[in-house]
């Protein structure tokens, strides 16, 4: 063997080990996930079997479904049948639609996918340059303005300001439309391909259903993206004063490099890792479903779906729900790490 | 007092060889006082959140004496006018009351939540970061799985299967919320476990409990307090949300978040019913926040 193929079996032996562990602590993480909405499910005070037989049944139906249900083993083996389920793709039945939760899924997380990315372009597109600006401009006006936006993106009460929105770019402004996803008048028309309705409605050619849709979005993804903008460009302005104090960036002047020049190829380059953990962790925040957001604009997607189901006791759909929350967040985390090493060469080559 | 007694308290105060660890403590509230009073941000914070405290204690004052609860059904939906200072909601009840009453309950969930979450952070955080091994991992572990939850998500199942109610609400919040205190405490304890003076109590025969009690737990505990002032704008907003929902306190408890929910289906036409008691969450989180990243730079300079 020569020298770069020895280097190479010790490169490939070392991602060997770095994958192995890295499945290992998603496993344990997805686990542990499923450990708990399981358990938090078991806690509820509804009876399960009632939710079935209903109240009218005989002792004797009531044991048997216990049974069936699996209610009289440990709570362990319990688990451990669910897990099997889970892993199987089966998620139960929802009480309330009565669909496999797993069809319901698929059909509620395109519209919150829908606002959750578009809530996180707009956030990205206007946080990230908003927080480099900030930190050139420290202490002057740009930064004053930039913090005082931030600082009520984190104090504002979203469902407030959905309301309020609302109140005024519908109610007395008229910019745009109110609740839901569409007009009723446009229920129903496009057929279903990605369950994203802009999309949908562009395939079709159905440009008036479009131009609806859009003016339906446009206010629970600007207030979203209002959410994400503002943790984005705060988490942005602390990285890059982090940097634009380091003596690499003296240096690249000193070099002739010109002011924005050393902010953008030098300094910006160094925050892309933990900036994209910023990014990462607020997209997973939206795509997990803004539950109150979504509540208020009557959205129909993930965090209304949970919502729905559990003050309807349909534990199935709440577990559900639940399980595809964790595996997108970790989903997210993956991507994220993919991306890494993309925009890092140190971690390239490690 | 006079002006010489006023400058020697002053000196005694800003002393840099302090006598006493009584005169030490002294010297950093004082130090750390003028700093924040003389941060305008900071300040206004710490008004905001004085106004709030004053707000719940006199609530029954300042309220002209009008109940939050009586109802009123022949004066609902009342625009704000001389008698109702901010309106009526749907059941005639007085909407300036129910916003000074709702401050209690905010006070109340922000110092059950800190009380819980602080100690479950610190005790996780400061075992695993001292202990180590297979401790450290195993209750990382356990920290790492409960922060890949979203936190309303959790905390809406929580709250969903223990039954709606404030202290359900409390439980829900805490149990989502302490993840990140176990990680800076975890983190403080590495650096400080590796110091001398840790080595120099071990080698006295300090038992592993002393040494975390007397010496780790109390210098974790500034970081541990500044997050958690900075966190409790988050604790309020997740708080009101739960109300939102319907999973916090449940009437006749007037909360600021259940207040906007019941303003929902009248905000295009009586839009003070949802929107007073939203400003009032508002400006009690800004407070929080602004009071928190005050005192973040008092005790962190790193972090300026």
């Amino acid at each position: 063997m020569t020298d770069t193929q020895i280097g190479q079996t010790n490169i490939v032996g070392h991602m060997l080990r770095r994958a192995s562990s890295f499945i290992a602590s998603l496993a344990l993480t997805f686990v542990g996930l499923t450990a708990i909405t399981f358990l938090i499910s078991r806690l509820t005070k509804i009876d399960p079997v009632l939710a079935i037989v209903g109240d009218k049944a005989s002792k004797e139906v009531y044991d048997k479904t216990f049974v069936m249900l699996g209610l009289d083993k440990p709570l362990i083996v319990q688990y451990g049948a669910y897990l099997r389920k889970l892993l199987s793709g089966d998620l139960g039945t929802s009480v309330l639609t009565s669909q496999p939760v797993l069809t319901d899924l698929l059909h509620v997380f395109p519209a919150t996918f829908e606002l959750a990315t578009i809530a996180t372009i707009f956030g990205v597109l206007i946080g990230v340059p908003g927080g480099v600006l900030a930190a050139a401009r420290k202490g002057q006006w740009p930064d004053q303005l930039v913090r005082v936006v931030c600082l009520f993106g984190y104090s504002i009460p979203v469902f407030w300001l959905g309301l309020v929105g609302l109140f005024v770019f519908y109610g007395k402004l008229g910019w745009v439309s109110g609740t839901g996803r569409l007009d009723i008048a446009f229920d129903d028309i496009v057929t279903t391909r990605t369950g994203i309705l802009l999309i949908d409605a562009a395939i079709s050619g159905e440009w008036e259903i479009f131009r609806n849709a859009f003016s339906h979005l446009i206010l629970p993804a600007g207030i979203l993206a209002y959410f994400s903008l503002a943790y984005i460009a705060r988490m942005t302005r602390s990285f890059m004063i982090d940097q634009l104090s380091q003596e690499y960036i003296i240096a690249a002047r000193i070099k002739g490099r010109s002011y924005w020049g050393a902010v953008w190829k030098h300094a910006f380059p160094n925050i892309m890792v933990p900036l994209i953990t910023v990014i990462g962790l607020s997209y997973a925040s939206l795509l997990e479903g803004a539950v109150l957001t979504e509540t208020v604009f009557a959205w129909p997607g993930l965090g209304q779906y949970i919502t729905r189901a559990l003050f309807n006791s349909d534990m199935n759909a709440v577990l559900g729900g639940t399980v595809l929350v964790g595996t997108v967040f970790i989903g997210v985390n993956l991507f994220c790490d993919f991306l890494y090493k993309v925009f890092d060469p140190r971690l390239r080559s490690s | 007092m006079t002006a010489a007694s006023q400058q020697s308290l002053t000196q005694w105060l800003e002393s840099d060889t302090p006598a006493s660890s009584r005169q030490a403590l002294a010297g950093n509230v004082y130090r750390g006082t003028r700093s924040i009073v003389s941060n305008p941000a900071a300040l206004a914070g710490l008004i905001i959140v004085a106004l709030l405290i004053v707000m719940a204690v006199m609530a029954p004052h300042l309220a002209r004496g009008i109940s939050p609860i009586e109802q009123n059904l022949s004066n609902r939906l009342h625009a704000p006018d001389t008698a109702h200072w901010f309106g009526t909601d749907e059941l005639g009840r007085d909407i300036y009351a129910r916003t000074l009453y709702g401050a209690r309950v905010t006070i109340a969930m922000v110092l059950l939540v800190s009380v819980i979450v602080g100690p479950i952070g610190l005790a996780v955080g400061t075992l695993a970061g001292f202990l180590g091994g297979w401790m450290d991992a195993l209750l990382m572990r356990i920290t790492d799985i409960f922060l890949a939850f979203p936190r309303l998500v959790l905390a809406l199942a929580f709250a969903a299967a223990l039954g709606p109610g404030i202290e359900n609400a409390v439980i829900a919040i805490s149990l989502t919320a302490w993840p990140p205190y176990a990680r800076i405490a975890r983190a403080e304890t590495v650096t400080i476990a590796k110091s001398d003076f840790i080595a120099a109590a071990k080698m006295l025969g300090a038992s592993t409990w002393r040494i975390l009690f007397k010496h780790i737990v109390p210098l974790c505990l500034s970081s541990v307090i500044v997050r958690l002032t900075l966190d409790m704008a988050g604790i309020i907003l997740t708080a009101a949300g739960l109300g939102f929902l319907g999973l916090g306190a449940q009437p006749p408890t007037t909360e600021w978040g259940a207040m906007v929910s019941a303003g929902r289906e009248v905000i295009l036409d009586q839009w003070w019913v949802a929107t007073i008691p939203g400003i009032a969450i508002f400006v009690v989180s800004l407070g929080f926040n602004l009071l928190g990243d005050g005192l973040r730079d008092v005790f962190d300079p790193k972090s300026v």
